[in-house]
This record gives C-alpha cells, structure tokens and sequence, in this order.
C-alpha cells in the first residue's frame, strides 16, 4: 500500500512537472511581460535593466530552470494589476471557490443516490422513464444559461434569494444549482445504471431470501459496491466543476478563483493567470491521488502491489 | 414533452399507431424522429441563413431596442418575432445565424480532436513502451487542465475568432480520443486477424490504419456523438466570457452575454439564444443516446 502511495505521488508529480511546464511555454507565447512596464522616457539600457531583473535576458533553458525554481517555492511573479503576489491573491480566492463546489457536488450526489435509487428500483416504471428523460434535459442545460434563467425567475421576479453576493448561506443556493445540475444529472444516471447491475447478482438474492429490508440491503449491499464507479466519476467531475465556476462566479459576482481569472483577463494579468493554473492543476491531480487511495479504503480486495 | 418521457422504453410497444422507421434494427422513438426533424431546422437555417432572415442580425437600430417579442410591428416591416436586444438587433435573426458558428464550430472542433486523437492513440496503443508512455502522461497533464483555464489562456495568445476556438478546442479534447483508441489498439493489437496481417507482411502503418482502426470505429464514433454538444457549449461559454469571436460576429453564446446585461428590463434577450443551444445539445444528446444503446454498451464517456 505504502508502495503504491510513494508511485503514484510520483507520477502526480510528473503532471505537475508537465503542468509546470505547459505554463511556462504558455507565458512566452502570452508576450514580453517588459513591454507591458515600458513607460514614456525609457532608455534602452533602462529597458535591459528591467529585462535582467526579470532574467528574461538569459537563455531560455536557464530561464525555464529559473521559472520551476520560482514556481517551487510559490513565486509566480507579482500581479500586473495588484501588484501583489500572484499566487497569494488566488489562494485568497481558493476557498470560495471550493465552498461552491464541493456545495454542488455534495448536493448533487446526495440528490442522485436518492433518485438514482429510486430509478433502479422502479424500473421502466412511470418514474424511472420521467426521471431519465429530466437527467437528459439536465445533461443539456448550458450551466451559464441556467444561472440566468435561475436570476431571473427566483431573484427578479419572485425576490425569493439574492441574484449575487457571498456571505449568508442564501447566497449559495442558486450558484450551487446552476453548477450542480449537470453532475446531478449525470450521477443519477450512473447510479441507476451501477445498480441495476448490481441487483442482479446472486448475493443480493441471497440477502433477499434471509429476509433483510429491502432499505438495508439498498444501503449495506448495494450502495457500497457502486462505491468506486462513484469515486472516480466524482473525482473527475470535480476537476471539471471548477473550470465551469469560472463561468458561474462570474454571474453571480462570487469572490472565487474564477472571478479573479477573468478579472486577470482583463486586466492583462499573465501571473495570476498562470498561478490560478497551477493551483487548479494541483487540486485536479491531488483529487484523482485521493481518489485512488480511496479505492483500496472502500474495497477491501484492492490491494495495490 | 410527452415523447421525452419514453427515452428508455426501446424493448417497450410503442403507443404510437404509426409505425416509426428502423435504425440499427431497433425501431426508432418519437423523441429520436423529432431530434433529428430539430437538426435538419437548424441545418436549413444554417445554410439558408442570409435568406431567412428578416434583419440584419449585426445592424444596430437603436430606434427598436428592447422591443419584446411580437408577431406585429411597430414600424411597419417585418415584426421582431422574438424581440430585440439593447442595440436593437433582431434576436430571431442573431439565433438563425448563430446556427451557422455553432455547428461550424462543433463539428470541425470533433472532426479535428478525432482525427488526432485517434491517431495518436491508435500508434500509442500499438507501439506501447515509451510512445505509450509519453502519450499518456501527455494525456495526464492535458486532463489536469480544467478545460476553461485552458481555453482563457491559449484565447489569451490566439485572440478571438472562429478558427481560433476550434484550435483550442481541439487542443483541449484530444485526449479522450486518444483513451479509447489506444484502448481499443491495445485489444487489437494481439488479435488474430493482425497477427495475419504481421505475417503477410503487412507493415505498422497498414496494419494501424487498414486492420485496428476499422475496428476501433464503433467506440470512437459513440464517444463523437457525446463530444458535439460539448463542444456547442464550450464554444457558447467563451463567447459568452467575451473570449469566442470578435464583437461584430453573432453566436448563441455572445448573445446571452448581451442578454445578461438586460436580463431584468428584457428576459427575451438571454432566454432564446440559451433554449437554442439547450434544444440542439437535447437533440444530440437523444441521438447520442440511441445510438449507444443500438451499437452496444460502452464505456463512460465525459
């Protein structure tokens, strides 16, 4: 076990590395940061002092040694348009960020174990047929548009929760439905699926025939084999839940880590964009390393060699 | 929406007295008929749109802006049937154009990520050993980029426009062609028909292209349909962030953006656009759907 924890740190650690990588090259692409600093009256030799301060006189390769080494210990460089350091300025924003997914993932996992459930259990019924033509129309629903649509007739028009803000949990509730809809869709749909292959096999009958309630056997024997399918899609889904709140913070005005990446946009800002990057990145393959040590938690079988 | 309702019935009778056309031997659904009758709409409009339209979807007319939709006008001309947005631009007209980027956009973005993915994949799933390797922690890496942050920053260098959304597009969904390809090499590759192959004489290029690749199309082909309305939506997003086109281009997406700033004198301007893209990505999703169930099960696609 503690094997396979030490490789697979390892190769979190390549993509990492690969990630670094990526954002470097992207950030010669972006431009000469220096061109941004020129201000009327510069002599050249002013300009090639600046230049020399960033090192972005020295060869590439040396300069790429450097930019890891920053990056290492946290210096993405100050931010353009604050000028303070841009990787403190995303962690600042980090937590809002996290609030609202794990608000949305949460809820809709919640959600999709209940009606997931009841799908499996009646199947082909009235509602099981309902209930997977809604997750198709969930699956549809552009998150952006929905958040609107959500401003519009709960905030506007009936002045039920506030249309932005952070703060009071009322503040939450509709960014976490407009972010939540998709994967809420999607996990129902791969709970009926998980257990309707499980239901069929033998030990569920045997449970059946000793007669334990049905809720139990729902709870104790099935919900814990579709445990895995479970993690992994969740894993998944939570990487691509924070690149979709960039769209929902900006909507709703939430002080996350998405706001601050358009904001940089905007502004012309390359290090708070290449720190928001890294610090997504990171969370990404933190959660498929968690992920899969969770796996050999939940099944006692899996023993990785 | 009572045709939606029956998505899963396929071993089911129909209710239907009429009977409804095969596909792959399973006789189709109504709900699957009227995804496709949505598709060919939004096709016609596509290519026929200078002709359709009533109004010039990019002309500002501030004498009508924020007109509410009405099947009368007030001008005299022909009516705002779905309104106008803030500059005065017909949105019936900005939907039927938008059509066009939307499925231009979609389809060369899957075309474009396929046809590299799967070759990529094809080789590495072949070659195995280092190639294999490079391949998939290219894969790892590309993953660990939330598709968004990865699109502002290459949006970022590129600058907007149409071409440039398929490029990051493509650079951003490759990878899972490139899985299931390789997947699919992989199962192949041992098989008895290229081992037949091998001591013809075949060589790599012949045996990945002429003897695997037939083979890998089924999977490859399931997980294109489900990339589609990916792609529509991704491509509405960043329209809609102001990173898609340039601002005298229509698209669904930079039309919700105008929507959202008026969202609360003129709800018309937001809520069209977005049942266009939700009506496209459903009928594609439904077609996906049917699909998947006819050609066999596969595995998870996201």
């Amino acid at each position: 076990m503690s094997w396979f924890i030490l490789r697979r740190t390892l190769s979190a650690g390549v993509v990492i590395f690969g990630v670094v990588t990526v954002i470097f090259v992207l950030s010669r692409l972006i431009g000469d940061p220096i061109a941004l600093m020129i201000q009327p009256g510069m002599t050249v030799a002013d300009i090639e002092e600046l230049r020399a301060l960033w090192n972005l006189d020295a060869p590439i390769p040396e300069q790429f040694i450097r930019f890891l080494g920053s990056a290492l210990t946290g210096d993405f460089g100050l931010s353009i348009w604050q000028g303070q350091p841009a990787l403190g300025l995303v962690l600042e924003s980090l937590p809002a960020t996290l609030l609202l997914t794990s608000a949305a993932l949460l809820g809709a996992l919640l959600l999709a174990l209940v009606l997931g459930s009841l799908a499996a259990i009646k199947r082909d019924s009235m509602l099981d047929r309902t209930l997977m033509s809604l997750t198709l129309f969930g699956q549809s629903v552009p998150n952006f548009w929905l958040a609107l649509m959500l401003v519009l007739v709960v905030s506007v028009h009936f002045h039920l929760l506030p249309p932005a803000g952070y703060g009071t949990g009322s503040h939450l509730v509709l960014p976490a439905i407009a972010l939540g809809l998709f994967p809420l869709a999607r996990l129902t749909r791969l709970v009926r699926a998980e257990l309707l292959d499980v239901l069929s096999q033998d030990y569920i009958r045997t449970a059946r025939s000793k007669g334990i309630a049905p809720w139990l056997i729902l709870v104790r024997h099935c919900l814990r084999n579709i445990a895995i399918s479970l993690v992994t899609v969740i894993a998944v889904d939570f990487g691509t839940l924070m690149g979709g709140a960039v769209v929902t913070e900006t909507i709703f005005a939430w002080p996350g880590m998405g706001r601050l990446m358009i904001d940089a946009i905007s502004h012309r800002d390359f290090p708070i964009m290449q720190a928001g990057a890294f610090v997504v990145a990171l969370v990404v393959v933190l959660t498929s390393l968690i992920a899969d040590i969770t796996y050999a938690i939940i099944n006692p079988r899996i023993r990785y060699a | 929406m009572h045709d939606a309702t029956q998505i899963n019935t396929y071993p089911q009778k129909q209710g239907f007295r009429v009977r409804l056309p095969r596909l792959y031997g399973t006789r189709m659904l109504f709900s699957e008929i009227l995804s496709i009758a949505f598709l060919a709409v939004l096709i016609v409009l596509a290519l026929l749109s200078p002709w359709i339209v009533p109004f010039n979807p990019t002309e500002a007319d501030i004498l009508s802006n924020l007109l509410s939709p009405s099947l009368s006008s007030e001008f005299g001309g022909p009516p705002h049937l779905l309104g106008t947005d803030v500059l005065g631009r017909d949105v019936f007209s900005g939907i039927v154009y938008g059509t066009r980027v939307s499925l231009i956009v979609a389809l060369a973005a899957v075309l474009g990520a396929g046809v590299l993915g799967t070759i990529i994949g094809l080789i590495a799933g072949y070659a195995r050993g280092w190639t294999d390797e490079v391949v998939m922690r290219l894969v790892d890496v590309q993953l660990a980029f939330p598709f968004i942050l990865l699109a502002i920053m290459i949006m970022y260098i590129l600058g907007p426009g149409l071409l440039n959304i398929i490029i990051v597009l493509i650079v951003a969904k490759w990878p899972i062609y490139a899985r299931v390809a390789r997947a699919e090499a992989m199962r192949h590759a041992s098989s008895d028909f290229v081992l037949a192959a091998t001591s013809m004489g075949a060589g790599h290029g012949r045996i990945i292209f002429r003897h695997i690749l037939p083979n890998a199309l089924t999977p490859l082909i399931v997980v294109a349909a489900f990339a589609v309305p990916q792609m529509i939506m991704y491509e509405a997003a960043l329209s809609f962030l102001g990173l898609g086109l340039p601002p005298d281009q229509i698209s669904w997406g930079s039309m919700l953006a105008a929507g959202r700033s008026v969202l609360e004198q003129a709800w018309w301007v937001a809520t069209f656009p977005g049942l266009a893209i939700m009506g496209t990505i459903l009928s594609i999703n439904i077609l996906g759907e049917a699909l998947r169930k006819r050609v066999g099960p596969s595995s998870d696609i996201d």
